[in-house]
């Protein structure tokens, strides 16, 4: 392994090749996350030919380079985003210290947590989806897998780079663990809820890289904010790469919505038509859309008001803020007093949770009135409805109760009563089977229930062979 | 003196040419310590600062007395009784100035009591190590922390005039722990019944005559008159007890001044033979400082002769000496220092040829009592209100005897990478002439659950250790390897700085006594317990609480509720 070229094997900007220690963490770790990736990545695909786009440099040409690769050669890289001068802490107590570009030791292990779990969604996500490309409902949509899969893989070399250049023993062997851990499994499982549900279906999946993927934005521009430079240059170039993801799922919601507007325009049967139900659809948004929002941690929360006030994890734009110090002001949360919600301040800091989660909800508003204006356009009454952020929560204030998708306190009973019209029942998921029981594999061939995107990708067209097989 | 609110000291230093508050004389073989307190500093105004009133004690007392026990110790081995009395008509001690400790900040304090515990404790090691025995001779009222002295002694005699008493009276008058760790004392080296110290120490007055010796508050009581001569004869019999040491007077070695070179930044470098021997180097940032010890160029002087000859410039007694006058500035001076790093540089077959002179003349009396001396320093490491880092890189000369600070340290780092070939070395001195408070060494209070590492690490004494092997008998905590080193070791020190002092100060000394207690670690124990509690609350040092109210018209106002 000496004389590895590592420059031209691993993409990277942070000068790889001069740095011993990274080197030599990366030579026992990347074998490792190969030996992963084969058992853990995309199931039956990785002799075959993926139009992929992989980043090579940070430049405005470089972190879009396109070209047919199979999976286990692409070039996983290593991107700081460019630095800006000379950088400050932004926000808390450190403002207008310098940033740090070593880890500083009073907040080693809050950082390494925070590196930690956010590393740990990443993996996890290619885990919950390797059984999908079976069942792609087209080589578009199967490359827009492979695209997601090995770019969170990517960001977990990114998040793996933090941990072996900056925590050092321990960082290494939080990377291990990072290739440990199993989506789902028993006894170890990914740390967070959701990157523990299976995704067995397109539906699930456009609705987790709508819903979860863009708490994972939240969460990278929160951080692309924190005074440990590294971690901000990292997460803000990951979250180029994320929109896409994201694209990924709103264009998969609103294609299957607009298939199933179309299929049932005067009143046809849905199912008879082969397409997706709407209140099928409606269902998993609900279903993700809470479970996404649990992974912004509680409302009211200690752990949030010492990364803030430590200067680690800042709000959504905090640079664009007028006050960054957020000692003075008070946060109005709606708490559960016996069965009433009532509202309290608390102090600003302890909500910094519930101030990103109100940017993320705004953000899937919006995104919720595209798919709306998709429905008007295709002469469609349905609408799509986020539900109440208190409904079906699991973590926070509104844990371990019951409240209906308008936000309406109600019974445990009356959940259940309801939960088949509220959340995915296994009907839904036998049906969603039934409907994918075959990957669509030839080009400009779609499956009958999801409606062909607009455009191709990288200006190529809709039927260009983004999937090459080698079988 | 008036203003404690920033008390800097300037020296730990004595010599009874400049003694201000006891006499040293020293006849035969018995030595006689006066306590003779002045009441004010040299050119202290009328108005200024407190008075020493009654030989009541503050730290520069306790310093020349610290000073005269060591002198005694080393200059003069001859002495087989030690006298501790006072120079004043019908007051021995009053003990701890109240109006002193009234008015300092709280560290003051706790420094002051931990110091003067310390001095008390060596008082008792020196009797029970070889050194004269000791008697407190009673000549007034002792009361407090001046009980408390004559409590350190082997013996107490009290002079029977119808008022000399002994008392602690603290409880009824101060409103704070009696002693300055007396109760200990009091139940568990005097044994008196634990009610009838209860009643004790609540008598201001205090108790005398019959009754203090039927308690066992004292040995013996005497007449006034014939007071003198009844302790000349019992100092008398307590030396004939007692093997001379050496033949006749003339033997002992000088009690040297330590040289230093103290920085503008109060760096302090120990020079002695051609290079620094300790240097302490006080950090600018992160609240710590580097204490680097240096080994000789050789094993020194391989005779017992030989080694006297050397006296306090030997260099284990040159340099436990400039380790623990360092640790004293750094206590006192230094409030701000949360952390000490132990580095050691230089040659370990030196360094273990000294630990073989250590071992093999154990019976030399100067040999003995430089063995003594370290192991009390080494316990004032123990007790320091400071994260104790060991730092084993390339170069590095932690065996036998200074493998102690790694064995003492809350932490300890060694370098894992072949090419720097960084050792330790444990030797004969590791596994029993360094107690720790508790009676256990270092490593057996370590391995308190895991005799059989114990028995390893002493299998493979006088071994070079590499870094795996240390690791392996779990005598350091991490072993970073060359890329990670650098890293590991600055990321320990700033997440350390990044703490409550106050809760690293309690976990750290709870984490280092595993093991039996003893009356030693009983009093350190419940020093920081009791008293740095009660030493907090407003009941004592309040604007109305007890110590405060002392000496004044008022009556302290407390707070009626227990805690």
């Amino acid at each position: 392994m000496a004389s590895i070229d590592y420059d031209s094997k691993i993409p990277n900007n942070v000068n790889l090749s001069d740095d011993r220690r990274l080197q030599r963490a990366l030579e026992e770790w990347q074998p490792n996350f190969i030996d992963w990736w084969m058992e853990m990545g995309p199931d039956g695909f990785q002799a075959d030919d993926v139009y992929l786009r992989t980043a090579v440099s940070v430049e405005k040409d470089g972190w879009a380079h396109f070209g047919h690769v199979k999976m286990p050669d692409y070039r996983w890289g290593i991107f700081l985003a460019p630095t800006e001068g000379e950088r400050k802490v932004n926000f808390g107590d450190h403002m207008g210290e310098d940033a740090w570009q070593q880890v500083p030791g009073d907040y080693r292990n809050a950082l390494r947590r925070i590196i930690v779990t956010q590393g740990d969604t990443e993996p996890a996500s290619v885990e919950q989806q390797r059984q999908l490309g079976h069942s792609a409902p087209s080589l578009y949509d199967l490359r827009n897998l492979f695209q997601v899969n090995v770019e969170e893989g990517r960001h977990l070399w990114a998040m793996v780079y933090l941990l072996h250049s900056y925590f050092g023993r321990d960082g290494r062997e939080e990377a291990e663990a990072l290739l440990a851990r199993r989506s789902g499994d028993s006894d170890s499982p990914r740390i967070l809820g959701a990157f523990n549900e299976p995704i067995a279906d397109w539906l699930s999946f456009f609705c987790f890289t709508t819903f979860t993927d863009r708490d994972g934005k939240y969460q990278l521009r929160a951080l692309a904010e924190s005074g440990f430079d590294p971690l901000a240059r990292t997460c803000t170039f990951m979250l180029t790469e994320e929109a896409h993801h994201m694209f990924v799922g709103q264009t998969g919601v609103e294609r299957i919505l607009r298939r199933t507007a179309e299929a049932t325009r005067g009143g046809a049967d849905p199912k008879a038509a082969g397409v997706v139900p709407f209140e099928m659809v409606q269902r998993a948004v609900n279903l993700w859309y809470s479970l996404s929002l649990d992974l912004f941690g509680g409302e009211d929360s200690s752990n949030a008001a010492l990364f803030f006030g430590a200067g680690l994890k800042g709000r959504d734009l905090e640079h664009k803020l007028d006050e960054h110090r957020a000692l003075e002001q008070r946060y109005t949360l709606e708490r559960v007093v016996g069965d009433r919600l009532v509202k309290e301040d608390v102090p600003l800091r302890r909500a910094m949770n519930e101030v990103l989660r109100d940017a993320y909800v705004n953000d899937c508003e919006k995104v919720v009135r595209s798919w709306n204006r998709a429905l008007e356009e295709v002469g469609s009454d349905l609408r799509v409805a986020l539900p109440s952020r208190r409904f079906n929560r699991a973590q926070g204030l509104y844990a371990g109760m019951h409240f209906t998708p308008d936000g309406e306190m109600t019974s445990a009973q009356a959940f259940e009563t309801n939960r088949a019209a509220w959340l995915p029942t296994d009907e839904d998921r036998a049906y969603m089977r039934s409907l994918q029981t075959r990957a669509y594999t030839k080009p400009g061939e779609f499956a009958p229930w999801i409606s062909p995107p607009t455009r191709g990708i990288d200006g190529q067209p809709v039927d260009f062979e983004y999937v090459k097989f080698c079988r | 003196m008036s203003d404690y609110t920033d008390v800097k000291v300037s020296s730990f230093e004595s010599h009874p040419d400049r003694y201000r508050h006891w006499r040293l004389e020293v006849s035969g073989d018995v030595a006689t310590l006066k306590m003779d307190i002045q009441e004010r500093d040299e050119g202290q105004a009328e108005d200024e600062g407190y008075i020493r009133k009654l030989n009541s004690y503050d730290l520069f007392v306790d310093i020349e007395l610290n000073d005269a026990l060591n002198r005694l110790y080393f200059e003069r081995p001859e002495v087989r009784c030690l006298v501790v009395t006072s120079a004043k008509d019908r007051v021995f001690c009053a003990g701890a100035n109240i109006p002193m400790l009234a008015s300092s900040p709280h560290a003051f304090k706790v420094n002051f009591c931990k110091y003067t515990n310390e001095t008390r404790l060596a008082l008792e090691d020196i009797s029970l190590t070889g050194g004269p025995k000791t008697l407190a001779a009673l000549n007034g009222v002792a009361s407090g922390g001046g009980y408390e002295l004559a409590l350190a002694c082997d013996e107490i005699m009290l002079v029977d005039d119808r008022s000399s008493a002994v008392s602690l009276p603290e409880v009824p008058l101060l409103g704070v722990l009696p002693g300055t760790g007396g109760l200990t004392r009091v139940v568990d080296k005097r044994k008196v019944r634990r009610d009838l110290a209860d009643y004790f120490s609540s008598l201001a007055e205090g108790v005398r005559g019959k009754r203090a010796v039927d308690w066992r508050l004292v040995d013996s009581t005497h007449k006034l008159s014939v007071f003198p001569q009844q302790v000349a004869a019992r100092a008398r019999a307590l030396a004939d007890a007692v093997a001379p040491v050496v033949e006749g007077a003339g033997r002992g070695v000088r009690w040297a001044p330590i040289a230093v070179e103290v920085s503008e930044a109060g760096d302090r470098a120990y020079p002695s033979f051609a290079h620094p021997q300790v240097l302490l180097r006080l950090s600018t940032s992160r609240r710590a400082a580097t204490l680097t010890l240096h080994a000789p160029a050789d094993g020194g002087p391989t005779t017992a002769e030989g080694i006297e000859a050397l006296g306090a410039a030997w260099w284990p007694l040159a340099t436990f000496r400039a380790l623990e006058d360092a640790l004293l500035h750094l206590r006192f001076n230094h409030l701000d220092v949360g952390t000490l790093v132990f580095e050691t540089r230089g040659d370990q077959e030196a360094l273990m040829a000294v630990d073989a002179q250590l071992e093999a003349h154990a019976g030399s009396w100067f040999v003995a009592r430089a063995r003594h001396y370290i192991k009390r320093v080494l316990k004032r490491l123990d007790v320091s209100s400071m994260t104790l880092l060991a730092v084993v890189d390339e170069g590095s000369a932690f065996a036998g005897t200074l493998f102690e600070l790694v064995a003492l340290a809350d932490r300890s780092f060694m370098l894992d990478d072949p090419k720097a070939g960084a050792r330790v070395r444990l030797s004969a001195m590791n596994f029993g002439p360094f107690p720790m408070g508790n009676g256990l060494t270092r490593l057996a209070c370590r391995f308190l659950g895991e005799p059989e590492t114990l028995a390893a690490a002493r299998g493979r004494a006088g071994e070079a250790l590499s870094t795996e092997d240390a690791r392996d008998l779990g005598l350091v905590t991490f072993t970073p390897d060359d890329i990670d080193w650098e890293d590991e070791v600055r990321l320990a020190l700033e997440e350390r700085s990044g703490f409550s002092p106050d809760a690293l100060t309690g976990m750290e000394s709870n984490l280092r006594f595993a093991g039996p207690e003893t009356m030693e670690t009983k009093i350190f124990g419940r020093l920081s317990a009791w008293q740095n509690w009660i030493f907090q609350r407003p009941n004592a040092v309040g604007p109305e609480g007890a110590l405060k109210a002392f000496g004044s018209p008022r009556r302290p106002v407390f707070d009626w509720d227990r805690t």
